[in-house]
């Protein structure tokens, strides 16, 4: 990848005490936002981009830490001097959403009501609650309007969801491989993942903190069957095609195919550091998520709502299928009949919906050249 | 065994033969272009001179976004472009362009009805499939179509037939092999469409290779002096 890292970063925690009333009608009475940031806040404060996180992501974009070189951040190929979101240029912004288990306030932390980890009783966050939280934090930041908001999936719909709520405060929004709202086949891919954990022995309903257990089978069960929503057939299939780890069939219920070996290793990973109260809540977060809905399920009325001279780069990817390329055509289609400055591209990657990770030269160009044309 | 030709026209900043093919309808924007043009495309200036300031236009096919830029930056109108191929599209963005990728063929949803005062379609007909329902797709959207294609009647085409070979030219500027084109038709072909669908020719450019205007009162002489038309349609007069 051409262009260099940002190198060693850290993390900062800002606390805020204002309650925070969620779109749930939740109350959280205060809390913590955990947060990094590459590259230098200009003097006029207008060359901030905002990095949204997925279901599992969080603040740690971009770097490693000087303790922990191999832990580098989940976007890295994308930010750094000389990179798309290039730090020479922008200030950026990575935060663990609300709710979250990387040190921001979630179902993990401490409840100052009870002493006790909040767990069950954490309220469910939606995305419009992340805006809110976002923009108290660039409040913080003295930012009074982002040169961008950007994220992938979830973090996409984050980014659409600023340019609605806060439409004053966005310039640019850049949307990958999102979707204006689930289907019902994604609700449904969500569920599943939902009662494997629900269902785990180890879940007490939510409280397991107490039980010093955590639910483990669930959560690696749950990531599993997301794995496979995050990847094409085809990539499988060349990845791992019909390999067998021994060369013979066993007859047996161990590991056999090496597809099984790497999703079971994937499950087995995550389910070591996600916690999944988190994981409940973020996948909630996605099903809530229709923008549309106060406007009787009208996209093109809900994005009139953003600002005239907000600019969109929207993009998917040919082998997405959790979020194909005609959901995003549908962000694109609203946009364009409210007039707004949009770019699409779809971008013929073999990654699935993965893809908006991967480090992509034709990918990465087109958000270099959308992101350099932004004037500051 | 086939040997590249030089084209059959005069014109010394004509296109290489064996020009790179391109993907799709993508229009072929070439850098060595007529230097009395300044975007380097005799249709392109034609073109500019029918859209006023501040028009909504969208440009089929746009490439690079070179015609739409040059009309924000001297017109002031508002565009956005269609394109197919992913180095277009990286490079209109660079250009600042509002650009959309996708392909003609398979329609253009994402538009509303009547949202475009203009529907240009530059050098880029002759290259779709579906040309009665790419032409009523641009009166759906805007209220005129532009549509500019080569001629294949022109006189140094006909000839090069007549002499065994199809021809390659300014406008025509690939091998039977690599063409992306895959309807051949002429002036008088188009108009005869039009006619049968119902679009009223508003106006018509003929242009020579060299770009420059020709005119004549005997349409099967332009149909023969033409090497290049550029149309202006619309649903009514």
């Amino acid at each position: 990848m051409p262009g260099q890292s940002v190198g060693v970063v850290h993390s900062q925690r800002a606390h805020f005490c204002d309650p925070l009333t969620l779109r749930s009608g939740g109350v959280v009475p205060a809390y913590d936002l955990v947060y990094e940031t590459y590259g230098t806040l200009n003097a006029a404060k207008s060359n901030a981009i905002l990095v949204c996180h997925a279901l599992s992501g969080h603040h740690h974009v971009a770097g490693h830490y000087a303790d922990a070189p191999n832990n580098v951040g989940w976007w890295d190929n994308i930010v750094g001097p000389g990179r798309p979101l290039d730090t020479d240029k922008f200030f950026v912004v990575g935060v663990n959403n609300l709710g979250g288990c990387h040190g921001s306030t979630g179902p993990s932390s401490i409840n100052p009501a009870t002493g006790q980890p909040w767990g069950a009783d954490f309220p469910i966050v939606a995305v419009s609650d992340w805006v809110e939280t976002q923009a108290r934090l660039a409040d913080r930041l003295g930012i009074d309007a982002w040169a961008a908001v950007i994220g992938g999936s979830l973090g996409g719909m984050q980014a659409l969801r600023w340019t609605i709520s806060q439409p004053e405060r966005v310039r640019n929004a850049v949307v990958i491989a999102s979707a204006p709202k689930l289907s019902a086949q994604n609700i449904a891919f969500n569920d599943v993942a939902r009662q494997a954990i629900l269902t785990d022995p180890d879940f007490h309903g939510g409280n397991y903190y107490q039980h010093h257990t955590r639910p483990v089978r669930g959560l690696r069960l749950a990531r599993m069957l997301g794995h496979i929503t995050y990847l094409s057939d085809d990539q499988m299939g060349e990845k791992f095609g019909r390999e067998l780890r021994n060369g013979s069939f066993a007859f047996d219920f161990d590991v056999e195919f090496e597809v099984e070996s790497y999703l079971r290793y994937q499950g087995d990973k995550f389910a070591g550091y996600f916690d999944a109260n988190t994981y409940l809540l973020m996948t909630k977060a996605l099903d809530y998520f229709d923008p549309a809905r106060l406007d009787g399920g009208d996209l093109v009325k809900a994005m009139a709502r953003s600002h005239p001279d907000t600019g969109f780069l929207i993009a998917s990817f040919t082998t997405d299928w959790r979020f194909t390329p005609a959901r995003s055509k549908e962000i694109v289609a609203a946009l364009l009949a409210n007039g707004r400055n949009v770019s699409y591209a779809e971008i013929d990657l073999n990654f699935g919906h993965d893809s908006f990770l991967m480090d992509d030269a034709h990918y990465h160009a087109v958000v270099d050249a959308y992101l350099r044309n932004i004037k500051l | 065994m086939t040997t590249p030709r030089t084209p059959v026209s005069e014109c010394r900043n004509g296109a290489p033969s064996g020009a790179t093919p391109i993907r799709g309808e993508a229009a072929p924007l070439r850098e060595a272009g007529q230097l009395t043009h300044t975007l380097g495309r005799p249709d392109f200036d034609v073109i500019a001179g029918w859209i006023e300031p501040g028009h909504r236009v969208l440009d089929l096919g746009c490439g690079d976004g070179t015609l739409l830029k040059h009309l924000i930056d001297t017109r002031g109108v508002r565009g956005v472009g269609v394109e197919i191929d992913d180095a277009n599209i990286l490079a209109a963005i660079r250009n600042g362009i509002n650009v959309i990728q996708g392909n003609l063929e398979r329609g253009l949803d994402e538009f509303a009805d009547q949202a475009f005062d203009h529907v240009v379609l530059s050098r880029t007909l002759q290259t779709v499939r579906h040309t009665e329902g790419i032409l009523r797709e641009m009166l759906r959207i805007g209220r005129e179509a532009v549509v500019s294609f080569p001629n294949f009647a022109y006189w140094k085409n006909l000839r090069s037939v007549l002499d065994g070979r199809m021809p390659v030219s300014e406008d025509l500027p690939y091998q039977w092999y690599d063409s992306p084109n895959v309807r051949f038709f002429t002036l008088l072909d188009f108009e005869a469409l039009c006619t049968q669908t119902g679009l009223v020719i508003r106006e018509r450019r003929v242009l020579d290779e060299a770009g420059k205007p020709v005119d004549s009162d005997d349409e099967r002489e332009l149909n023969f002096l033409g090497s290049l038309a550029v149309y202006r349609l619309s649903r009514v007069r």
